[in-house]
């Protein structure tokens, strides 16, 4: 395409029908305002570089057997413990496997986790918090005391206990991290809601005969869940770095599969001449983590400007 | 006065209803667990007579309710039953851990508070400086790196190869017992004892497991600590005392940071009980002989009378500190008189 040409589609192509004040479908205003959004947030360099980590997590965990060099379970004991090299970029651990190779099959162990954890979490926060914003009275009491419960433990803490007693496992670190994780996103679902409920068109869906979980599931949920998803990406972090805790303690994803957490504790044991086993994941989550918060602000400022 | 008993009444209330919840979760969790605690008593070979015996020992034959409230009436009474790893009562146990974890959580915080505050303070006076851009970037950096990765690398740097701290422990193996206990914390025991040599031994081996919890604390103390100060700074009554010739400094640390003292001392505590949860992975990489690492060692031999007493006991301190805060704020804001 030449310069010519995108003079020519300049004003009348796709930038003018985003930017129209008067889009002619309800699918054009959604476009409109994706592209808005996206220009806010674009004008952000460190919320682009969140994403730009994020995106690559998501590239190396959907790639990664042509990214990895070589298996990740691959052993070769007479190769164990060595320095970065060509063969091996960041080195092998003590059992002779690939660190980079563990390391990018591990994006994928570590988007399990959050996705699994956000597709639990989110929905049982979003449930309770609108429910108890939108009903108020009693229900709210009960509802936010049983929050303030899972709030008053330290969630490291209570994500131990749960999984000392599932066992241990990736599967039930996981679900002792979204049993910690719900209850920030019922507060935030419950403020949403309750600067809705009172609302005319709220009034006027009523009025019409809607019942309550009409009501709720159907427009005050939706009108949670954006400030619901920035609470999450600023949590991932936090989800990660506990999933990370859990596998160095030995609770979450048990050996050979290669979680990073897991990969801290195995290297700790040769830190005295072979430090970089160890440095290496501690430096994956560090990244990741970072990426997510990057990201969950620039995220922040531009779906929920009044919080910044 | 009737208005503040009143508030505190309520206020008993509530934290008791959130301690009973902290009970029946607890209460849960522990009948969560797959491997059926009457069996596991008894063993596989038991008689049938002899297993429904133990069952109703156990209180296990009664119904849910009624067990949970022979459990809470237990742990009320301080019985948390016996630890399987250690062979000792769990609340025993406990006594002897908690100071260890008392004495790098004060260190810790008072790390994280002495230098988070005045630095919250400046970067919200000098905007956007230097001084502002290094601290977002240091609290950015405290909440994505992993604390015990951070602990292991500070370890290799500062203890194997530099040797500038003490290693794993609270001490050195040959200073173990030098000291009488008498209240558990080694700092404060060498001090009584006016053992000097104990005191700079113990200070080299908390100085980096307390920073490091420090160093969580003050990223977060530093950045409400800006947010607060950067409302104030926006107000009249500032530009009134400007105007009226106040020096700048009384104008900031006077006038600006007397009003947010109240809101300041939930951040702190609020802090202290996230530095008790960021304990349990710094205590198992420093081998720091506290509540967290007990917690940590009894998970692993699903020793779950002491990882529950454990799990309840931490949430006690965090309770106690939301407990304090309030209090606080009512004696120090008398807007909440």
């Amino acid at each position: 395409m030449t310069s010519k040409e995108i003079d020519l589609t300049g004003p009348s192509g796709l930038k003018a029908w985003l930017t129209t004040d008067t889009p002619g479908s309800g699918w054009q205003a959604a476009c409109g305002r994706a592209y808005r959004g996206w220009r806010s947030f674009a004008s952000n360099p460190l919320g682009l570089v969140g994403l730009a980590i994020v995106v690559l997590l998501l590239i190396c965990a959907a790639f990664a057997p042509w990214i990895a060099t070589t298996d990740p379970m691959a052993q070769d004991l007479a190769l164990r413990l060595q320095p970065p090299s060509q063969a091996y970029w960041l080195g092998t651990d003590r059992m002779g496997r690939d660190t980079f190779s563990n390391l990018v099959y591990g994006s994928r162990v570590t988007l399990y986790i959050v996705a699994l954890v956000l597709v639990i979490a989110a929905p049982i926060g979003l449930l309770v918090g609108s429910t108890a914003g939108y009903i108020g009275g009693r229900v709210d009491q009960i509802l936010m005391r049983i929050t303030d419960i899972f709030f008053s433990f330290p969630r490291l803490v209570l994500a131990l206990a749960f999984v000392a007693s599932l066992g241990p496992g990736l599967n039930n670190a996981i679900i002792a991290i979204a049993l910690t994780a719900w209850p920030a996103y019922a507060r935030v679902a419950r403020a949403e809601t309750l600067a809705v409920r009172r609302s005319d068109f709220i009034s006027a869906i009523r009025a019409q005969g809607a019942g309550s979980w009409r009501i709720i599931f159907r427009h005050v949920m939706p009108l949670s869940l954006p400030s619901v998803i920035v609470r999450a990406t600023l949590d991932m972090a936090g989800i990660i770095l506990t999933a990370a805790g859990l596998g160095f303690l030995g609770l979450g994803a048990q050996p050979p599969t290669p979680e990073w957490g897991a990969m801290i504790s195995v290297g700790r044991q040769n830190i005295l001449d072979q430090w970089w086993v160890a440095a290496v994941p501690g430096v994956a989550i560090f990244v990741v983590s970072l990426g997510f918060n990057l990201l969950g602000d620039g995220l922040r400022d531009v779906l929920d400007p009044k919080m910044t | 006065m009737r208005r503040v008993l009143a508030g505190g009444g309520g206020l008993l209330l509530s934290l008791f209803a959130t301690f009973l919840g902290l009970l029946f979760v607890t209460f849960v969790i522990g009948r969560l667990m797959p491997i059926d605690p009457v069996l596991a008593a008894v063993g596989d070979r038991a008689s049938v007579s002899t297993y429904n015996q133990v069952r109703a020992e156990m209180g296990l034959d009664r119904p849910l309710w009624h067990q949970f409230l022979i459990y809470a009436w237990k742990v009320l009474h301080g019985d948390f039953g016996m630890s399987i790893l250690t062979a000792r009562p769990v609340l025993e146990d406990l006594i002897r851990v908690f100071p260890a974890t008392a004495e790098l959580a004060t260190v810790g915080i008072i790390i994280g508070v002495v230098l988070g505050i005045p630095l919250g303070v400046w970067s919200a006076v000098y905007r956007n400086s230097l001084l502002d851009h290094v601290m977002r970037v240091l609290g950015l950096v405290g909440y994505s790196v992993p604390i015990f990765w951070l602990g292991i690398m500070g370890l290799l740097i500062f203890y194997l190869e530099l040797q500038w701290v003490g290693g794993p422990g609270r001490l050195d193996v040959y200073l173990d017992g030098e000291v009488p206990t008498v209240t558990g914390m080694i700092m404060v025991d060498s001090l009584l004892a006016d053992d000097w040599e104990v005191f700079d031994n113990a200070f080299s081996h908390i100085i980096l497991p307390a920073s490091l919890l420090g160093y969580y604390s003050l990223a977060y103390v530093c950045r409400m600590t800006r947010s607060l100060m950067l409302e104030q700074l926006n107000q009249e009554y500032l530009i009134t005392a400007r105007v009226k010739g106040t020096p700048e400094r009384r104008v900031v640390w006077r006038h600006a940071f007397g009003n947010i003292q109240v809101p300041l001392i939930t951040v702190v505590a609020l802090a202290f009980a996230n530095i008790l949860e960021g304990s349990v992975l710094t205590e198992t990489v420093f081998a720091w002989p506290g509540i967290g690492r007990y917690i940590t060692t009894a998970l692993l031999s699903a020793d779950m009378n002491a990882v529950l007493g454990g799990t309840i006991v931490v949430g006690l301190v965090y309770i106690g500190m939301n407990l304090l805060s309030d209090i606080l704020y009512r004696i120090v804001d008398p807007r909440a008189r």
